[in-house]
C-alpha cells in the first residue's frame, strides 16, 4: 500500500474519531451543568483546556462563555481540531483515496461532512447543540460500522482501525481529566450525591454506563477510573484500544504477536504492557491527572513512531532530485 | 411525451428523417420512449440525475470550503448510431490514429514526411507541443499514442468530419461507462429490445493496452494523477479503481537506481507503466519544467533507458496542435497510401499567406481558434462576434498568425432532447475513445455533449452542455 494512501486512511479514521469525542466533551460538560446545584458558577474553560487548545482559544474568542466554547469547539473553521474541521479534513483524505476505500464508506463521510455544514451555517448546533451532537456520534458510529462491514480487512482496513483506535484512547483520557478539573476546586464533594451524579453522566459520555453497572454495580470513583482505564473489554476503554491497535499494528508490519519488527511496535507494545501490569491503587496514589498527561504523551510518541515507520516520505539513497538538473 | 410535432427543422436529425418520422434504426426506442406517460419520462430523469450525484459524478471541484461539485446536466434520450456508419467511423479512427502514430514516430526520428515536403519543418519545430527532449525517443513497440479521443462532428450531409484529436490525456470516458449504468436502470426495457453494444468492457481493454507495454511478468500499472485539485480526478479515481490499480500522486513516486518506484509502507516497489494523467510539461523537472511539483524527477531517464512505459508518451501534444491538424489528411495518404475515411473539416492557416488574407476578410462568417488551445479557448465565433471583438482578434492574428487557424462555422447535426414538457433537437458531438496496444480497438460508443441551449453550438460544460448515452447498434449478423 502507497504511505500517502496509508496515511490518508489513518488520518481520514483519526479526524472522524477526534469529531465524535469532541462532541462527547461538550456533551458531557451540558450534562454536568445542567446537574450543578444552584449558584455555582458555569466553568467553560476546562473543557478548552483538555483539549490542549486553550492558548489558540483565548487569542481568538477571550471569555470562555458557553457560545465561545462549543462555538470553538464544534464550529470554528480556523481551530484545525473542531468537528466541523476535523469532518472537513476526513473528506479531503476520503477523496484522495476514493478508489482505495469502498463507495459506501465515501459517501457516508460525504453525507456526515454535509450534515455538519448544513448545521453550523444553519445555527442549528447552537440552538439544539445536545441533537447536534448525537448526530455527529451517530455519523461516527455508522462510519464505523460500515468500514468494518464493506472494506477487506487487509492493510489499510488496520491502518483506519490503528488510527480508529489510537485517538479514541487519548480522547477517553482526556474525558476523565476533564472530571478532573471540574473536580479540582471540590475536593470536599467526594463522595456525595453530586459528585455520583458526575461521575455517571462522565461514564454517560463515553457510552460506558451500562456497561459499567452490568460489571460493578455501585458508582464509585475509583471503579469508573479502573473501568474506562483498565478494562481490557469495553471498547472506549483506552487499555481495549491499545490491545487491538496494537494487533492491528502487527498484522500491518507482518510479525507475530512475540516478536517487534520497528519502532512503532516497540512504543506501542510497551505502553500497552504498562496498563496490563498496572494497578488502579497506583494510578491514583500517582495521581490521575499525572498518570493521564503522562500517557498522552507517551501516546503521542506512539504516533511519531508511526509516522516515521510507515507514512514518512524520507529521501531515497540514490534517487534523482532536481539537484541532479543537466 | 409524444414526438409527433417534433420538427428537425433544416438539420441533419439523426433520429428524425422528417417531422415526426423516426430512421429506421431509431423507430424501436422512439416508439418505446413516445410510450412513457409524461409523468413516467420525467420521474426516470430525475431518477437518472439523483443516481449520478449519488455516485458522485462530478468535475470541476472547488477547493475547501466552497467545495461545490457539479455534475453534469445529463438527458435520458440517447443518441443513436446505426451498425453501418459506426462501422466506417472504426475504419476511419483506427485509419487516423495509425496515420498519427506514424507521423509521431516520423517526426521525432528521421523527419522524413518535412524532407519530402509534405509538412513544412518550421511549422512543426514552431508547435508548443513539440518537445525537442523527445527526439529520439523509442516507445515501447513503437506505439505513441496509446489512448486517443478523436472529436467529430456530424454536419449537414449526415457525413462525419473530424474536428480535434487529442492525443494527450483526453478525458471524458468515465462519464461515458457512468452514463451507461444510469442509462442501463433507467430503460431496462429498451436494452432488452435494441441491439446496443457494450461500453463496459474499457477499463479491461485499457489494462491490457498498459500491460501490454512491458515484457515483465505481472507488471504493476499506475496512475499519476495531479491529485484531488485537478478538474478530472473523479475519472482518474475511477479508473484506477475499475482497472484495480494503484493511483499515484508525482510524491509517490521515485526515480532511483534507474527505475521508477513508489514508496510503501513496506518500502520502495518497482513501477512498470504509468498513465500519466499529467501534462507532458510536467511530468519530469530536471527534462521540463523545472518548478513542477507534479511530476518525477528522473522519470525521463528511467524511460529512455526502457525501464518505464509512459501511456501515452511525452511529445504527442505536437498531433494536437491545430494547424498540424490541418495536414492530417495528407498523413494519412502519405503514411498509409490511403483516401481518408473520415475528412477533416476544412481548415485556414492564418500562417498561409493566402488564407490569412481570406480569414481576415471573412472573420464574420468563421471560426478562429488558437492553435494550442482545448476546452473552447482562445475562440472566435465571428456570426456571434461584435465588430469590436472581430477587430481586437484580426490584431491578434496579425501578432502571432502560427497560432491562429480558422473554420466554416458548422450546422452540428441534432437530437431529441427533453425540453420541459416536450422534445426539441439540440446540437451534439461525439468523441469516441480508441486503444493502441496490442491492436487498435475502438470503443463502440463515446462521449456524446450536446449544447442544451436553444440554438447554441458550445457543447462544453462550463457553457451550458451536458451529455447523452451513446447507443451504437450492433449489425444483425453481428452478435449482440
Amino acid at each position: 500500500m502507497l504511505s500517502r494512501v496509508a496515511n490518508a486512511i489513518y488520518w481520514m479514521n483519526r479526524y472522524i474519531e477526534r469529531a465524535e469525542n469532541y462532541a462527547r466533551f461538550i456533551d458531557v460538560k451540558l450534562a454536568l451543568t445542567l446537574d450543578m446545584p444552584e449558584g455555582t458558577a458555569e466553568q467553560w474553560d476546562p473543557l478548552v483546556r483538555t483539549t490542549g487548545d486553550d492558548a489558540v482559544f483565548a487569542e481568538r474568542f477571550g471569555k470562555p462563555t458557553k457560545e465561545n466554547v462549543i462555538r470553538f469547539l464544534a464550529a470554528d473553521t480556523d481551530n484545525p481540531n473542531s468537528i466541523l474541521s476535523c469532518l472537513s479534513a476526513a473528506r479531503q483524505n476520503a477523496r484522495s483515496v476514493r478508489e482505495i476505500i469502498s463507495s459506501e464508506m465515501w459517501e457516508q463521510v460525504n453525507r456526515s461532512y454535509l450534515t455538519v455544514t448544513d448545521a453550523v451555517s444553519g445555527g442549528r448546533f447552537m440552538q439544539n447543540p445536545q441533537g447536534f451532537f448525537a448526530e455527529v456520534k451517530t455519523a461516527s458510529h455508522l462510519f464505523g460500522g460500515i468500514t468494518d462491514a464493506t472494506m477487506s480487512h487487509g492493510e489499510g482496513w488496520h491502518f483506519a482501525r490503528l488510527g480508529r483506535l489510537l485517538e479514541r484512547a487519548d480522547k477517553t483520557s482526556r474525558i476523565l481529566d476533564v472530571k478532573y478539573f471540574i473536580l479540582l476546586p471540590d475536593v470536599s464533594d467526594v463522595g456525595t450525591p453530586f459528585d455520583n451524579i458526575q461521575w455517571s453522566a462522565l461514564l454517560k459520555s463515553a457510552s460506558a454506563l451500562e456497561m459499567y453497572r452490568k460489571h460493578y454495580g455501585r458508582i464509585t470513583p475509583h471503579q469508573v477510573v479502573e473501568f474506562l482505564i483498565l478494562n481490557p473489554n469495553f471498547p472506549r476503554a483506552i487499555r481495549y484500544c491499545l490491545i487491538k491497535g496494537e494487533d492491528s499494528l502487527h498484522a500491518i508490519s507482518g510479525s507475530d504477536g512475540g516478536t517487534v519488527q520497528n519502532l512503532a511496535e516497540r512504543r506501542l507494545g510497551r505502553l500497552r504492557a504498562d496498563l496490563d501490569y498496572a494497578d488502579i491503587g497506583e494510578i491514583t496514589a500517582q495521581g490521575l491527572h499525572e498518570f493521564l498527561d503522562n500517557f498522552q504523551a507517551e501516546l503521542n510518541r506512539v504516533g511519531d513512531a508511526i509516522f516515521e515507520t510507515f507514512f514518512a516520505l524520507r529521501p531515497v539513497e540514490g534517487a534523482m532530485t532536481k539537484g541532479d538538473l543537466q | 411525451m409524444q414526438f409527433t410535432s417534433y420538427d428537425p427543422e433544416n438539420f441533419y436529425d439523426e433520429t428524425f428523417e422528417g417531422r415526426g418520422r423516426p430512421r429506421p434504426g431509431c423507430t424501436l426506442v422512439m416508439e418505446k420512449i413516445a410510450a412513457l406517460t409524461d409523468g413516467e419520462l420525467k420521474r426516470r430523469q430525475q431518477a437518472a440525475e439523483r443516481v449520478l450525484l449519488d455516485m458522485g459524478v462530478t468535475f470541476g471541484v472547488q477547493g475547501e470550503g466552497t467545495s461545490h461539485e457539479h455534475i453534469f446536466p445529463f438527458d435520458i434520450v440517447p443518441r443513436i448510431v446505426e451498425a453501418a456508419v459506426w462501422e466506417r467511423l472504426e475504419r476511419g479512427l483506427r485509419q487516423r490514429v495509425t496515420a498519427l502514430n506514424c507521423f509521431l514516430q516520423d517526426v521525432y526520428h528521421d523527419k522524413k514526411i518535412i524532407k519530402d515536403g509534405i509538412i513544412p519543418g518550421d511549422l512543426v519545430a514552431s508547435s508548443k507541443g513539440f518537445l525537442k527532449a523527445c527526439e529520439g525517443l523509442n516507445p515501447p513497440k513503437g506505439i505513441w499514442c496509446h489512448i486517443a479521443g478523436i472529436d467529430l462532428v456530424r454536419v449537414a450531409d449526415g457525413t462525419f468530419h473530424v474536428l480535434e484529436d487529442n492525443m494527450r490525456c483526453p478525458s471524458g470516458v468515465a462519464y461515458v461507462l457512468e452514463a451507461r449504468q444510469v442509462m442501463k436502470r433507467t430503460f431496462p426495457e429498451l436494452f432488452e429490445a435494441s441491439r446496443v453494444r457494450p461500453v463496459d468492457e474499457y477499463p479491461g481493454r485499457l489494462l491490457d493496452t498498459l500491460q501490454c507495454l512491458t515484457d515483465r511478468p505481472d507488471p504493476t500499472v499506475v496512475i499519476l494523477t495531479p491529485g484531488i485539485y485537478n478538474s478530472a480526478y473523479y475519472e482518474h479515481s475511477f479508473l484506477a479503481q475499475k482497472m484495480g490499480v494503484e493511483l499515484v500522486e508525482g510524491a509517490d513516486l521515485v526515480a532511483a537506481d534507474g527505475f521508477v518506484q513508489m514508496r510503501t509502507t513496506r518500502g520502495l516497489k518497482r513501477v512498470d507503466v504509468i498513465y500519466r494523467r499529467v501534462n507532458d510539461e510536467f511530468l519530469d523537472p530536471l527534462v521540463f519544467r523545472e518548478e513542477s511539483l507534479l511530476g518525477v524527477p528522473g522519470l525521463m531517464d528511467a524511460y529512455r533507458k526502457g525501464r518505464v512505459a509512459l501511456a501515452n508518451a511525452p511529445g504527442t501534444g505536437v498531433a494536437d496542435d491545430k494547424a498540424i491538424y490541418a495536414y492530417v489528411e495528407k498523413f494519412i495518404r502519405y503514411y498509409l497510401g490511403e483516401e481518408p475515411v473520415i475528412p477533416n473539416v476544412p481548415t485556414y492557416l492564418c500562417s498561409d499567406e493566402k488564407d490569412r488574407a481570406y480569414v481576415l476578410d471573412h472573420l464574420d462568417q468563421l471560426v478562429v481558434k488558437a492553435t494550442n488551445e482545448a476546452g473552447g479557448h482562445g475562440m472566435l465565433i465571428g456570426s456571434q462576434a461584435g465588430r469590436r471583438e472581430r477587430e481586437e482578434f484580426a490584431g491578434r492574428i496579425l501578432a502571432d498568425p502560427r497560432n491562429y487557424i480558422a473554420q466554416p462555422v458548422l450546422a452540428l447535426s441534432r437530437v431529441p432532447t427533453i425540453c420541459g414538457d416536450h422534445f426539441e433537437g439540440r446540437h451534439v458531438d461525439l468523441r469516441p475513445y480508441i486503444l493502441y496496444g496490442r491492436d487498435i480497438h475502438v470503443m463502440p460508443g463515446g462521449l456524446t455533449r450536446v449544447a442544451l441551449r436553444k440554438g447554441s453550438l458550445v457543447v462544453n460544460s462550463c457553457q451550458g452542455g451536458g451529455n447523452k448515452d451513446t447507443w451504437v447498434l450492433s449489425g444483425r449478423d453481428k452478435p449482440c
